[in-house]
Protein backbone atom coordinates (compact mmCIF):
# COMPACT_ATOMS: atom_id res chain seq x y z
CA UNK A 1 0.00 0.00 0.00
CA UNK A 2 1.57 3.27 -0.92
CA UNK A 3 1.85 6.10 2.00
CA UNK A 4 -1.51 7.94 2.65
CA UNK A 5 -1.29 12.06 1.84
CA UNK A 6 -2.48 12.40 4.93
CA UNK A 7 -2.51 9.92 8.30
CA UNK A 8 -3.84 9.74 11.49
CA UNK A 9 -2.13 6.54 14.02
CA UNK A 10 -3.59 6.63 17.77
CA UNK A 11 -4.71 10.30 17.99
CA UNK A 12 -5.59 11.16 21.55
CA UNK A 13 -6.29 15.05 22.09
CA UNK A 14 -7.05 16.41 25.67
CA UNK A 15 -7.75 19.85 26.61
CA UNK A 16 -7.56 21.84 29.50
CA UNK A 17 -11.61 22.59 30.36
CA UNK A 18 -11.83 25.97 32.58
CA UNK A 19 -12.49 24.58 35.33
CA UNK A 20 -8.81 23.04 35.07
CA UNK A 21 -9.57 19.06 34.52
CA UNK A 22 -8.81 17.38 31.25
CA UNK A 23 -11.26 16.78 28.69
CA UNK A 24 -10.55 14.11 25.90
CA UNK A 25 -12.17 15.11 22.90
CA UNK A 26 -10.43 12.38 20.90
CA UNK A 27 -9.41 8.95 22.11
CA UNK A 28 -7.02 6.80 20.24
CA UNK A 29 -8.22 7.49 16.63
CA UNK A 30 -7.03 6.11 13.56
CA UNK A 31 -7.47 7.73 10.05
CA UNK A 32 -5.85 7.43 7.00
CA UNK A 33 -6.77 9.67 3.45
CA UNK A 34 -4.93 8.20 0.33
CA UNK A 35 -3.69 10.53 -2.25
CA UNK A 36 -6.43 12.52 -4.34
CA UNK A 37 -8.90 11.18 -1.95
CA UNK A 38 -12.22 12.96 -1.15
CA UNK A 39 -12.99 11.67 2.48
CA UNK A 40 -15.78 13.06 4.30
CA UNK A 41 -15.88 12.55 8.40
CA UNK A 42 -19.67 12.59 10.34
CA UNK A 43 -20.42 12.44 13.29
CA UNK A 44 -22.38 14.00 16.48
CA UNK A 45 -21.79 17.59 17.28
CA UNK A 46 -18.94 17.97 19.88
CA UNK A 47 -17.41 14.26 18.67
CA UNK A 48 -14.39 16.06 17.57
CA UNK A 49 -14.41 16.39 13.98
CA UNK A 50 -13.27 20.49 14.18
CA UNK A 51 -10.29 18.92 16.02
CA UNK A 52 -9.01 16.21 13.82
CA UNK A 53 -8.96 19.06 11.25
CA UNK A 54 -7.31 21.05 13.50
CA UNK A 55 -4.93 18.46 14.22
CA UNK A 56 -3.81 17.56 10.62
CA UNK A 57 -3.52 20.99 9.90
CA UNK A 58 -0.87 22.05 12.70
CA UNK A 59 -2.55 24.42 14.31
CA UNK A 60 -2.69 21.90 17.48
CA UNK A 61 -0.80 19.18 18.32
CA UNK A 62 -2.26 15.71 19.50
CA UNK A 63 -1.19 14.54 23.25
CA UNK A 64 -0.54 11.65 21.90
CA UNK A 65 -0.12 9.36 18.63
CA UNK A 66 1.07 10.88 15.46
CA UNK A 67 -0.18 12.67 12.37
CA UNK A 68 1.45 12.69 9.20
CA UNK A 69 0.88 14.55 6.30
CA UNK A 70 2.43 13.89 2.72
CA UNK A 71 4.59 11.19 5.16
CA UNK A 72 6.03 13.49 7.46
CA UNK A 73 5.05 14.46 11.06
CA UNK A 74 2.80 17.30 11.78
CA UNK A 75 5.11 19.81 14.12
CA UNK A 76 3.61 23.63 12.24
CA UNK A 77 0.99 24.94 10.00
CA UNK A 78 1.95 23.31 6.50
CA UNK A 79 2.72 25.02 3.61
CA UNK A 80 0.66 22.78 1.76
CA UNK A 81 -2.55 22.65 3.83
CA UNK A 82 -5.71 24.36 2.79
CA UNK A 83 -8.30 25.29 5.14
CA UNK A 84 -11.84 26.19 5.06
CA UNK A 85 -13.10 26.67 8.62
CA UNK A 86 -16.36 25.96 10.46
CA UNK A 87 -17.12 29.69 11.30
CA UNK A 88 -16.59 32.82 8.96
CA UNK A 89 -12.73 33.41 8.55
CA UNK A 90 -12.62 35.92 5.46
CA UNK A 91 -10.87 39.16 6.91
CA UNK A 92 -13.48 41.77 7.74
CA UNK A 93 -11.48 44.31 7.09
CA UNK A 94 -10.12 42.93 3.61
CA UNK A 95 -11.84 43.60 0.50
CA UNK A 96 -12.98 40.24 -1.54
CA UNK A 97 -10.66 40.62 -3.51
CA UNK A 98 -7.83 41.62 -0.92
CA UNK A 99 -9.03 38.39 1.38
CA UNK A 100 -8.19 36.23 -1.81
CA UNK A 101 -5.22 37.23 -2.60
CA UNK A 102 -4.18 37.11 1.04
CA UNK A 103 -2.31 33.66 0.57
CA UNK A 104 -0.31 34.68 -1.68
CA UNK A 105 0.61 38.15 -0.58
CA UNK A 106 1.69 36.18 2.31
CA UNK A 107 3.31 33.72 0.21
CA UNK A 108 6.20 36.69 -0.64
CA UNK A 109 3.99 36.94 -4.26
CA UNK A 110 4.03 40.71 -5.68
CA UNK A 111 0.62 42.23 -5.31
CA UNK A 112 0.22 42.64 -9.14
CA UNK A 113 1.06 38.95 -9.47
CA UNK A 114 -1.72 38.03 -6.38
CA UNK A 115 -4.53 40.42 -7.46
CA UNK A 116 -4.37 38.74 -10.73
CA UNK A 117 -4.58 35.36 -9.69
CA UNK A 118 -7.10 36.48 -6.91
CA UNK A 119 -9.51 37.79 -9.92
CA UNK A 120 -9.17 34.58 -11.25
CA UNK A 121 -9.78 32.74 -8.73
CA UNK A 122 -13.14 34.99 -7.74
CA UNK A 123 -14.27 34.39 -11.16
CA UNK A 124 -14.04 30.62 -10.71
CA UNK A 125 -16.02 30.47 -7.86
CA UNK A 126 -18.54 33.19 -8.84
CA UNK A 127 -18.27 36.54 -7.28
CA UNK A 128 -17.01 38.41 -10.40
CA UNK A 129 -18.32 42.23 -10.23
CA UNK A 130 -17.99 41.49 -6.21
CA UNK A 131 -13.92 42.23 -5.83
CA UNK A 132 -14.33 45.53 -4.28
CA UNK A 133 -17.11 44.69 -1.52
CA UNK A 134 -16.39 44.04 2.18
CA UNK A 135 -17.37 40.53 3.61
CA UNK A 136 -20.19 42.48 5.90
CA UNK A 137 -21.69 43.69 2.28
CA UNK A 138 -21.77 39.98 1.18
CA UNK A 139 -24.89 37.48 1.98
CA UNK A 140 -23.27 34.29 4.01
CA UNK A 141 -22.82 32.01 0.69
CA UNK A 142 -21.15 34.43 -0.82
CA UNK A 143 -18.60 35.03 2.36
CA UNK A 144 -17.96 31.02 2.44
CA UNK A 145 -17.78 31.38 -1.68
CA UNK A 146 -14.85 33.82 -0.84
CA UNK A 147 -13.37 31.80 1.96
CA UNK A 148 -12.86 29.11 -0.77
CA UNK A 149 -10.91 31.16 -3.11
CA UNK A 150 -8.94 32.28 -0.77
CA UNK A 151 -8.30 28.98 0.41
CA UNK A 152 -8.00 27.17 -3.04
CA UNK A 153 -5.89 29.87 -4.55
CA UNK A 154 -2.49 28.79 -2.69
CA UNK A 155 -3.45 25.36 -4.59
CA UNK A 156 -3.16 23.61 -1.43
CA UNK A 157 -2.65 19.22 -1.85
CA UNK A 158 -4.25 18.90 1.45
CA UNK A 159 -7.88 20.67 1.71
CA UNK A 160 -9.50 20.46 5.09
CA UNK A 161 -13.52 21.64 5.21
CA UNK A 162 -15.48 21.73 7.90
CA UNK A 163 -19.22 22.15 8.10
CA UNK A 164 -18.54 24.84 4.77
CA UNK A 165 -21.31 24.84 3.42
CA UNK A 166 -24.00 24.12 6.78
CA UNK A 167 -25.29 27.31 6.85
CA UNK A 168 -26.27 28.10 3.56
CA UNK A 169 -29.61 26.93 1.87
CA UNK A 170 -30.63 23.83 0.25
CA UNK A 171 -30.32 25.50 -3.47
CA UNK A 172 -27.44 26.81 -2.59
CA UNK A 173 -25.63 24.34 -0.94
CA UNK A 174 -26.23 21.49 -4.12
CA UNK A 175 -25.01 24.44 -6.12
CA UNK A 176 -21.71 24.65 -4.26
CA UNK A 177 -21.10 21.38 -4.14
CA UNK A 178 -21.70 20.82 -7.47
CA UNK A 179 -18.63 23.84 -8.09
CA UNK A 180 -16.60 21.97 -5.38
CA UNK A 181 -16.43 18.87 -6.92
CA UNK A 182 -15.46 20.41 -10.41
CA UNK A 183 -13.26 22.29 -8.37
CA UNK A 184 -11.53 19.39 -6.89
CA UNK A 185 -11.23 17.38 -9.84
CA UNK A 186 -9.09 20.40 -11.78
CA UNK A 187 -6.54 20.01 -8.79
CA UNK A 188 -6.79 16.37 -7.16
CA UNK A 189 -5.95 16.99 -3.50
CA UNK A 190 -6.77 14.96 -1.19
CA UNK A 191 -9.97 16.44 0.86
CA UNK A 192 -11.29 15.85 4.55
CA UNK A 193 -14.41 17.67 4.37
CA UNK A 194 -16.10 17.38 7.98
CA UNK A 195 -19.89 17.60 7.56
CA UNK A 196 -23.49 16.07 10.05
CA UNK A 197 -25.14 15.80 6.96
CA UNK A 198 -24.73 12.25 6.06
CA UNK A 199 -26.01 13.00 2.66
CA UNK A 200 -23.63 14.96 1.42
CA UNK A 201 -21.13 13.40 2.69
CA UNK A 202 -22.40 10.64 0.45
CA UNK A 203 -22.92 12.70 -2.66
CA UNK A 204 -18.94 14.26 -2.16
CA UNK A 205 -16.97 12.01 -0.95
CA UNK A 206 -15.29 8.78 -1.76
CA UNK A 207 -14.85 7.33 1.53
CA UNK A 208 -16.97 8.05 4.73
CA UNK A 209 -15.56 7.80 8.25
CA UNK A 210 -18.51 7.93 10.94
CA UNK A 211 -16.88 9.70 14.52
CA UNK A 212 -18.07 8.04 17.78
CA UNK A 213 -19.64 10.55 19.86
CA UNK A 214 -16.74 12.07 22.05
CA UNK A 215 -14.37 11.22 22.81
CA UNK A 216 -14.29 10.49 19.05
CA UNK A 217 -12.75 7.69 17.78
CA UNK A 218 -13.48 6.01 14.65
CA UNK A 219 -16.81 3.82 14.20
CA UNK A 220 -16.82 2.78 10.92
CA UNK A 221 -15.23 3.54 7.48
CA UNK A 222 -17.24 3.34 4.42
CA UNK A 223 -16.19 2.87 0.23
CA UNK A 224 -18.61 5.16 -1.73
CA UNK A 225 -18.44 3.93 -5.16
CA UNK A 226 -20.52 6.08 -6.88
CA UNK A 227 -19.45 7.05 -10.66
CA UNK A 228 -17.75 10.12 -11.43
CA UNK A 229 -18.00 12.92 -12.19
CA UNK A 230 -21.11 13.04 -9.88
CA UNK A 231 -24.35 15.20 -10.22
CA UNK A 232 -24.92 16.16 -6.61
CA UNK A 233 -28.67 16.80 -6.99
CA UNK A 234 -29.49 13.47 -8.79
CA UNK A 235 -27.22 11.45 -7.76
CA UNK A 236 -29.53 11.18 -4.38
CA UNK A 237 -32.06 9.39 -6.59
CA UNK A 238 -29.70 6.66 -7.21
CA UNK A 239 -30.52 3.00 -5.64
CA UNK A 240 -27.11 2.43 -4.51
CA UNK A 241 -27.03 5.68 -2.76
CA UNK A 242 -29.71 4.89 -0.51
CA UNK A 243 -28.30 1.38 0.36
CA UNK A 244 -25.13 3.43 1.43
CA UNK A 245 -26.81 5.64 3.20
CA UNK A 246 -28.96 2.87 5.08
CA UNK A 247 -25.82 1.05 6.17
CA UNK A 248 -24.11 4.01 7.61
CA UNK A 249 -27.36 5.29 9.28
CA UNK A 250 -27.50 2.47 11.08
CA UNK A 251 -24.07 3.06 12.54
CA UNK A 252 -24.61 7.03 12.81
CA UNK A 253 -27.64 6.62 14.57
CA UNK A 254 -26.73 5.26 17.58
CA UNK A 255 -23.83 7.75 18.15
CA UNK A 256 -26.67 10.60 17.51
CA UNK A 257 -28.31 8.82 20.01
CA UNK A 258 -25.88 8.84 22.68
CA UNK A 259 -24.59 12.78 22.33
CA UNK A 260 -28.52 13.45 22.19
CA UNK A 261 -28.94 11.92 25.68
CA UNK A 262 -26.12 13.28 27.14
CA UNK A 263 -27.15 16.82 26.33
CA UNK A 264 -30.67 16.35 27.62
CA UNK A 265 -29.08 14.73 30.84
CA UNK A 266 -26.70 18.32 30.98
CA UNK A 267 -30.07 20.24 30.17
CA UNK A 268 -32.13 18.77 32.67
CA UNK B 1 -29.31 79.54 24.41
CA UNK B 2 -32.38 79.71 26.65
CA UNK B 3 -29.05 79.04 29.45
CA UNK B 4 -27.12 82.17 27.92
CA UNK B 5 -30.60 84.21 28.60
CA UNK B 6 -30.88 83.70 32.12
CA UNK B 7 -26.97 84.02 32.61
CA UNK B 8 -27.44 87.60 31.03
CA UNK B 9 -30.74 88.85 32.84
CA UNK B 10 -29.23 87.44 35.78
CA UNK B 11 -26.10 89.54 35.77
CA UNK B 12 -27.98 92.85 34.89
CA UNK B 13 -27.01 95.58 37.33
CA UNK B 14 -29.33 98.72 37.97
CA UNK B 15 -29.14 100.92 40.88
CA UNK B 16 -30.99 98.61 43.60
CA UNK B 17 -28.88 95.51 42.89
CA UNK B 18 -25.47 96.43 42.35
CA UNK B 19 -23.98 93.03 42.19
CA UNK B 20 -26.69 91.98 39.72
CA UNK B 21 -30.34 90.62 39.75
CA UNK B 22 -29.21 87.05 41.08
CA UNK B 23 -25.70 86.62 40.02
CA UNK B 24 -22.62 88.33 40.72
CA UNK B 25 -20.84 89.17 37.27
CA UNK B 26 -17.90 89.77 39.63
CA UNK B 27 -17.59 86.19 40.20
CA UNK B 28 -19.12 84.53 37.11
CA UNK B 29 -19.04 86.95 34.09
CA UNK B 30 -21.54 87.68 31.74
CA UNK B 31 -22.32 86.31 28.09
CA UNK B 32 -21.78 89.81 26.63
CA UNK B 33 -18.71 90.72 28.38
CA UNK B 34 -17.22 87.36 27.29
CA UNK B 35 -18.19 87.57 23.68
CA UNK B 36 -16.62 91.42 24.17
CA UNK B 37 -13.51 89.78 25.69
CA UNK B 38 -13.47 87.41 22.87
CA UNK B 39 -13.35 89.98 20.47
CA UNK B 40 -10.90 92.72 22.22
CA UNK B 41 -8.49 89.25 22.37
CA UNK B 42 -8.85 88.71 18.29
CA UNK B 43 -8.39 92.78 17.98
CA UNK B 44 -5.63 93.70 20.22
CA UNK B 45 -4.20 90.28 21.31
CA UNK B 46 -4.19 89.38 24.45
CA UNK B 47 -1.46 89.81 27.09
CA UNK B 48 0.88 87.54 26.20
CA UNK B 49 0.41 88.41 22.43
CA UNK B 50 -1.61 87.95 19.62
CA UNK B 51 -4.44 85.52 19.97
CA UNK B 52 -3.91 83.30 17.27
CA UNK B 53 -0.40 82.51 18.73
CA UNK B 54 -2.06 81.21 22.02
CA UNK B 55 -4.13 78.97 20.47
CA UNK B 56 -1.32 77.67 17.76
CA UNK B 57 0.74 76.95 20.84
CA UNK B 58 -1.74 75.12 22.75
CA UNK B 59 -2.73 73.28 19.62
CA UNK B 60 1.08 72.20 19.18
CA UNK B 61 1.17 70.88 22.16
CA UNK B 62 -1.68 68.84 22.00
CA UNK B 63 -1.31 67.72 18.82
CA UNK B 64 2.50 66.94 19.56
CA UNK B 65 1.75 65.11 22.74
CA UNK B 66 -1.16 63.49 21.03
CA UNK B 67 1.11 61.92 18.04
CA UNK B 68 3.51 60.76 20.69
CA UNK B 69 1.34 59.50 23.25
CA UNK B 70 -0.45 57.43 20.39
CA UNK B 71 2.69 56.57 19.05
CA UNK B 72 3.69 54.71 21.80
CA UNK B 73 0.42 53.68 23.25
CA UNK B 74 0.13 51.65 20.23
CA UNK B 75 3.37 50.24 20.05
CA UNK B 76 3.58 49.04 23.60
CA UNK B 77 0.08 47.86 23.59
CA UNK B 78 0.47 45.62 20.14
CA UNK B 79 4.09 44.43 22.16
CA UNK B 80 2.31 43.94 25.51
CA UNK B 81 -0.63 42.44 23.51
CA UNK B 82 1.10 40.02 22.02
CA UNK B 83 4.19 38.99 23.44
CA UNK B 84 2.63 37.40 26.97
CA UNK B 85 6.28 37.44 28.50
CA UNK B 86 6.18 41.56 28.37
CA UNK B 87 2.75 41.59 29.68
CA UNK B 88 3.98 39.91 32.34
CA UNK B 89 6.83 41.73 33.22
CA UNK B 90 5.67 45.41 32.37
CA UNK B 91 1.74 44.87 33.44
CA UNK B 92 2.17 45.58 36.84
CA UNK B 93 4.39 49.05 36.76
CA UNK B 94 2.10 50.11 34.08
CA UNK B 95 -0.52 49.77 36.31
CA UNK B 96 0.87 51.25 39.09
CA UNK B 97 1.93 54.53 37.06
CA UNK B 98 -1.85 54.64 35.87
CA UNK B 99 -3.08 54.49 39.02
CA UNK B 100 -1.01 57.33 40.23
CA UNK B 101 -2.84 60.82 39.54
CA UNK B 102 -0.45 62.14 36.74
CA UNK B 103 -1.66 65.62 36.46
CA UNK B 104 0.79 66.04 39.49
CA UNK B 105 3.73 65.24 36.97
CA UNK B 106 2.80 68.34 35.46
CA UNK B 107 4.59 70.31 37.85
CA UNK B 108 7.47 67.51 37.82
CA UNK B 109 7.87 68.40 33.72
CA UNK B 110 7.80 71.87 34.21
CA UNK B 111 11.07 71.83 36.74
CA UNK B 112 12.31 69.76 34.82
CA UNK B 113 12.13 70.24 31.07
CA UNK B 114 11.03 73.80 31.88
CA UNK B 115 9.00 76.56 30.63
CA UNK B 116 8.59 75.71 27.17
CA UNK B 117 6.56 73.94 25.29
CA UNK B 118 7.97 70.33 25.80
CA UNK B 119 6.74 70.05 29.21
CA UNK B 120 3.25 70.74 28.38
CA UNK B 121 3.90 68.27 25.50
CA UNK B 122 5.55 65.60 28.12
CA UNK B 123 2.61 66.09 30.39
CA UNK B 124 -0.15 65.59 27.50
CA UNK B 125 1.95 62.52 25.98
CA UNK B 126 1.44 60.76 29.87
CA UNK B 127 -2.07 61.72 29.87
CA UNK B 128 -2.87 59.87 26.32
CA UNK B 129 -0.26 57.26 26.33
CA UNK B 130 -2.25 54.75 28.57
CA UNK B 131 -5.68 55.67 27.25
CA UNK B 132 -4.51 54.51 23.92
CA UNK B 133 -2.29 51.75 25.44
CA UNK B 134 -4.99 50.34 27.47
CA UNK B 135 -7.22 50.00 24.23
CA UNK B 136 -4.51 48.42 22.10
CA UNK B 137 -3.73 45.91 24.64
CA UNK B 138 -7.38 45.08 24.93
CA UNK B 139 -7.80 45.65 20.85
CA UNK B 140 -5.21 42.70 20.53
CA UNK B 141 -6.42 40.28 23.61
CA UNK B 142 -9.97 40.57 21.77
CA UNK B 143 -8.84 39.00 18.44
CA UNK B 144 -10.55 36.80 16.94
CA UNK B 145 -8.81 33.65 17.23
CA UNK B 146 -10.01 32.01 13.69
CA UNK B 147 -8.87 34.98 11.98
CA UNK B 148 -4.98 34.58 13.75
CA UNK B 149 -5.58 30.87 12.37
CA UNK B 150 -6.50 31.45 9.30
CA UNK B 151 -3.81 33.95 8.53
CA UNK B 152 -1.32 31.40 9.84
CA UNK B 153 -3.17 27.97 7.22
CA UNK B 154 -2.67 31.07 4.50
CA UNK B 155 1.18 31.59 4.93
CA UNK B 156 1.54 34.13 7.37
CA UNK B 157 4.96 35.06 9.57
CA UNK B 158 4.76 36.40 13.11
CA UNK B 159 5.43 39.93 11.54
CA UNK B 160 2.57 39.39 9.23
CA UNK B 161 0.15 38.34 11.61
CA UNK B 162 0.93 41.16 13.21
CA UNK B 163 0.67 43.67 10.54
CA UNK B 164 -1.96 42.04 8.77
CA UNK B 165 -4.33 40.73 11.10
CA UNK B 166 -3.80 42.08 14.64
CA UNK B 167 -3.07 45.52 13.94
CA UNK B 168 -6.22 46.42 11.51
CA UNK B 169 -8.25 43.99 14.13
CA UNK B 170 -7.19 46.53 17.13
CA UNK B 171 -7.93 49.52 15.37
CA UNK B 172 -11.23 49.64 15.83
CA UNK B 173 -10.59 49.91 19.58
CA UNK B 174 -7.36 52.36 18.57
CA UNK B 175 -9.46 54.53 16.54
CA UNK B 176 -12.28 54.13 19.52
CA UNK B 177 -9.82 55.72 22.10
CA UNK B 178 -8.74 58.91 19.94
CA UNK B 179 -11.85 60.55 20.80
CA UNK B 180 -10.88 60.55 24.30
CA UNK B 181 -7.11 60.58 23.94
CA UNK B 182 -7.33 64.18 21.90
CA UNK B 183 -9.83 65.49 24.90
CA UNK B 184 -6.97 64.47 27.46
CA UNK B 185 -3.95 65.51 25.34
CA UNK B 186 -5.70 69.26 25.64
CA UNK B 187 -5.93 69.09 29.15
CA UNK B 188 -2.63 67.78 29.56
CA UNK B 189 -1.29 70.81 27.10
CA UNK B 190 -3.65 73.77 29.02
CA UNK B 191 -2.82 72.26 32.75
CA UNK B 192 0.65 72.63 31.52
CA UNK B 193 0.54 76.02 30.53
CA UNK B 194 -1.30 76.97 34.02
CA UNK B 195 1.22 75.65 35.93
CA UNK B 196 4.11 77.87 33.79
CA UNK B 197 4.33 78.84 30.74
CA UNK B 198 5.20 81.77 28.13
CA UNK B 199 2.16 80.98 25.60
CA UNK B 200 -1.13 79.40 25.52
CA UNK B 201 -4.77 79.19 26.36
CA UNK B 202 -3.70 77.34 30.01
CA UNK B 203 -1.38 80.80 30.40
CA UNK B 204 -4.31 82.68 29.52
CA UNK B 205 -6.86 81.46 32.30
CA UNK B 206 -4.42 82.21 34.31
CA UNK B 207 -3.62 85.44 33.66
CA UNK B 208 -7.40 86.02 34.04
CA UNK B 209 -7.89 84.28 37.34
CA UNK B 210 -4.96 86.12 38.51
CA UNK B 211 -6.44 89.61 37.32
CA UNK B 212 -10.03 88.61 38.67
CA UNK B 213 -11.00 88.42 35.56
CA UNK B 214 -13.86 85.84 35.37
CA UNK B 215 -15.09 86.78 31.65
CA UNK B 216 -11.15 86.05 30.64
CA UNK B 217 -11.47 82.47 31.82
CA UNK B 218 -15.16 81.82 30.20
CA UNK B 219 -13.56 82.94 26.79
CA UNK B 220 -10.67 81.24 26.81
CA UNK B 221 -12.73 77.95 27.85
CA UNK B 222 -15.24 79.25 24.92
CA UNK B 223 -11.65 78.67 22.94
CA UNK B 224 -10.76 75.32 24.20
CA UNK B 225 -14.31 74.34 23.36
CA UNK B 226 -13.62 75.21 20.01
CA UNK B 227 -11.12 73.55 19.55
CA UNK B 228 -11.83 70.06 21.34
CA UNK B 229 -14.94 70.03 19.05
CA UNK B 230 -12.97 70.70 15.37
CA UNK B 231 -10.87 68.27 16.77
CA UNK B 232 -13.63 65.45 16.93
CA UNK B 233 -14.95 65.99 13.99
CA UNK B 234 -11.45 65.38 12.08
CA UNK B 235 -10.57 62.27 14.25
CA UNK B 236 -14.36 61.34 12.94
CA UNK B 237 -13.86 61.96 9.75
CA UNK B 238 -10.43 60.39 9.54
CA UNK B 239 -12.23 57.06 11.70
CA UNK B 240 -14.53 56.78 8.95
CA UNK B 241 -11.79 56.91 6.76
CA UNK B 242 -9.39 54.16 8.30
CA UNK B 243 -12.40 51.37 8.81
CA UNK B 244 -14.49 52.28 5.75
CA UNK B 245 -14.99 48.56 5.97
CA UNK B 246 -17.45 48.08 9.03
CA UNK B 247 -20.79 48.38 8.60
CA UNK B 248 -21.63 51.63 9.38
CA UNK B 249 -24.87 53.27 9.76
CA UNK B 250 -24.51 56.77 9.07
CA UNK B 251 -22.36 56.50 5.18
CA UNK B 252 -23.39 56.59 2.39
CA UNK B 253 -25.68 53.02 2.12
CA UNK B 254 -27.96 54.89 4.79
CA UNK B 255 -28.81 57.64 2.17
CA UNK B 256 -29.46 55.57 -0.99
N1 LIG C 1 -9.63 24.69 22.70
C1 LIG C 1 -10.42 23.87 23.39
N2 LIG C 1 -10.41 23.86 24.73
C2 LIG C 1 -11.20 23.03 25.44
N3 LIG C 1 -12.06 22.16 24.89
C3 LIG C 1 -12.13 22.11 23.55
C4 LIG C 1 -11.33 22.96 22.73
N4 LIG C 1 -11.62 22.69 21.44
C5 LIG C 1 -12.56 21.74 21.45
N5 LIG C 1 -12.86 21.36 22.71
C6 LIG C 1 -13.82 20.33 23.12
O1 LIG C 1 -13.59 19.20 22.34
C7 LIG C 1 -14.79 18.59 21.93
C8 LIG C 1 -14.82 18.41 20.44
O2 LIG C 1 -14.86 19.68 19.82
P1 LIG C 1 -14.95 19.84 18.25
O3 LIG C 1 -15.02 21.29 17.96
O4 LIG C 1 -13.84 19.09 17.62
O5 LIG C 1 -16.35 19.16 17.92
P2 LIG C 1 -17.06 18.96 16.51
O6 LIG C 1 -17.15 17.51 16.26
O7 LIG C 1 -16.39 19.79 15.48
O8 LIG C 1 -18.52 19.52 16.81
P3 LIG C 1 -19.52 20.31 15.83
O9 LIG C 1 -20.12 19.31 14.91
O10 LIG C 1 -20.55 20.87 16.76
O11 LIG C 1 -18.72 21.35 15.15
C9 LIG C 1 -15.91 19.51 22.44
O12 LIG C 1 -16.48 18.91 23.58
C10 LIG C 1 -15.22 20.77 22.83
O13 LIG C 1 -15.81 21.33 23.96
MG1 LIG D 1 -16.87 21.45 14.47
Amino acid sequence: MPTPAIELRHVTKRFLTPSGTAYTALRDLDLAVGDGEFCAVVGPTGCGKSTTLALISGLELPSEGEVLVGGAPVQRVGRDVGYVFQVDAVFPWKSVLDNVATGPRFRGINRREAEERARDWIKRVGLAGFERYYPHQLSGGMRKRAALAQTLINEPRFLLMDEPFSALDVQTRTLMENELLQLWSATRASVVFVTHDLEEAIALADRVVVITAGPGTVKGVYRVDLPRPRNVAEIRFQPEFSRIYQEIWNDLRDEVLVSYERSKRVVS
Amino acid sequence: MLLLGVWEIGTMKDATHPDGFWIDPFFYGRPSSIANQLWTWAQNGTAQGPLWLQVATTLEEAALGFLIGVGLGVVFGVALGRVRLLADVFAPYIKALNAMPRIVLGSIFILTIGYNIWSKVALAVVLVFFVVFFNAFQGVREVDRVLIANARILGAKERQLSTDVIFPSALSWILASLHTSFGFALVGAVVGEYLGAYQGIGLMISTAQGTFNPSGVFAAMFILAVVALSAEVALTWLENRLIKWRPNTVTADARI
